[in-house]
């Protein structure tokens, strides 16, 4: 027979900073949302204050790697990209062992590192990390795809960390009514924040840093 | 038999194992495997070449045998570095949940990076099995999430897949009983070193392997 032990050890702490090391950042949400444009304006704002490096999981493994190279003044060796197997999903929730094994290769590599965004592949409302993975989940959706969005709720809007609305300058073109979005994610987000923002008229992202830079000082009391 | 190793089977236990086709994705590329039938093939080989070499470490590795060195004869039994690569990548996710599902000492004498197969071995042993039941996951894995990824690059109908995977139990249970029997076997298949080899130099791979 297997060695007892209780269970209860194992049981995961409640709420989020249960990891040891960098703060780890999930950056969810459905394709074309602006995930990794945040992930890379969030590196040049908050690069120059912490040791930071970001894992992508993309469908084609270099995508977004190369992406956040061009844009995020990240050097290689704090870029991990990571196989999904067709299920980026499953990657960030149900099997997170590769992304495990990035963050510890990323952790392993740079000693001081404080902080790390895990990127996941665009994929639906329904898709969460595990918070087996990350310590808090940033899901970032987009004026474009509709006002409605935040009604239609899912795991990713109602329940993640701090819920980011994307593309605001593209309201008026597409018809969407801000304050509609507004309303209806604190309606089914019980009190947690969500942001408005357009990364074209705001490139650095400075509320999203803001929000960010509290979570690390939360986590590790001054 | 006990429950647990159909946990140790089943492709939901967060190993790692989903990101890897074992070669599927790269024979679906040159056109090696197309549909059903060469679904079937492609299993069969593989069964019968890694499927049993790691059916015979993992059943050694369980009974007790020493790890270190049957590290190093997998090792020998894998010419490609590819494969070896991922053999440890998969043997690492195996290692995290594995202490944490079946806390014992063996978790502790393993290697750093271990092959899969060994660390199956110690799993099962850690589970309360024996290196029957080891044999028999090794064999039975060696063939289930390779048909997976088939399943999903080929938007194959899933129960043709699911068809052909219980198919192949017999043969599973045969590699299994062969492997406790007649020691370690030294089958290789050049095919899949050599899908394994091409298939880590793409950029545009979905599957870690």
């Amino acid at each position: 027979m297997p060695p007892d032990h209780n269970l209860d050890d194992y049981v995961d702490a409640p709420g989020a900073h249960r990891h040891g090391g960098p703060l780890r950042v999930g950056l969810g949400g459905p394709v074309g949302s602006g995930k990794t444009a945040l992930a890379a304006a969030l590196c040049r704002t908050l690069g120059e204050e912490f040791d930071l490096a970001v894992v992508t999981n993309d469908i084609y493994t270099t995508e977004d790697a190369d992406f956040l190279r061009r844009n995020a003044v990240l050097p290689d060796d704090r870029i991990e990209a990571v196989q999904t197997g067709c299920c980026p999903h499953t990657a960030i929730r149900d099997d997170i062992t590769a992304n495990l094994d990035a963050v510890e290769l990323l952790e392993a590599r740079h000693p001081g590192l404080e902080l790390v965004f895990v990127e996941s592949g665009g994929d639906n409302l329904t898709a969460s990390f595990s918070y087996g993975l990350i310590d808090v989940q940033i899901f970032v959706l987009d004026v474009a795809g509709g006002d409605k969005v935040p009604r239609k709720g899912g795991p990713g809007v109602t329940a993640a960390d701090l819920l980011v609305v994307n593309k605001t300058d593209l309201a008026p073109m597409v018809g969407a009514d801000l304050d509609v979005m507004r309303r209806d994610s604190a309606a089914v987000r019980g009190g947690k924040p969500t942001l408005l923002i357009s990364l074209r008229d705001e490139p650095t992202a400075a509320a999203v840093a803001d929000w960010v830079r509290e979570q690390i000082r939360v986590r590790v009391p001054a | 038999m006990t429950a647990a190793l159909l946990t140790l089977a089943d492709s939901r236990l967060p190993a790692g194992g989903h990101a890897h086709s074992g070669g599927v994705e790269q024979a679906i590329a040159m056109g090696v495997l197309t549909d059903a039938g060469s679904l079937t093939t492609f299993l069969r080989r593989r069964l019968a070449t890694s499927g049993a070499v790691a059916a015979g470490l993992a059943a050694a590795a369980c009974g007790g045998g020493d790890l270190a060195a049957l590290d190093a004869e997998a090792d020998a039994r894998t010419p490609s570095p590819a494969l070896r690569a991922a053999s440890r990548q998969q043997g690492r996710g195996l290692v995290r949940v594995g202490r944490r599902a079946w806390p014992s000492a063996a978790w502790d004498e393993l290697p750093a990076l271990p092959h899969h197969a060994i660390a199956l071995g110690v799993a099962a042993a850690a589970g309360g099995l024996g290196p029957r039941d080891a044999a028999q996951a090794a064999a039975y894995l060696s063939v289930s999430g390779p048909a997976t990824a088939a399943q999903r690059l080929l938007a194959m109908d899933p129960l043709t897949v699911a068809a052909i995977t219980a198919r192949l139990a017999p043969e599973v249970d045969d590699v299994a009983t062969r492997a406790v029997a007649d020691g370690l076997p030294a089958a290789t298949d050049p095919l899949l070193d050599l899908l394994a080899e091409v298939h880590a130099t793409r950029k545009d791979r979905i599957f870690a392997s």
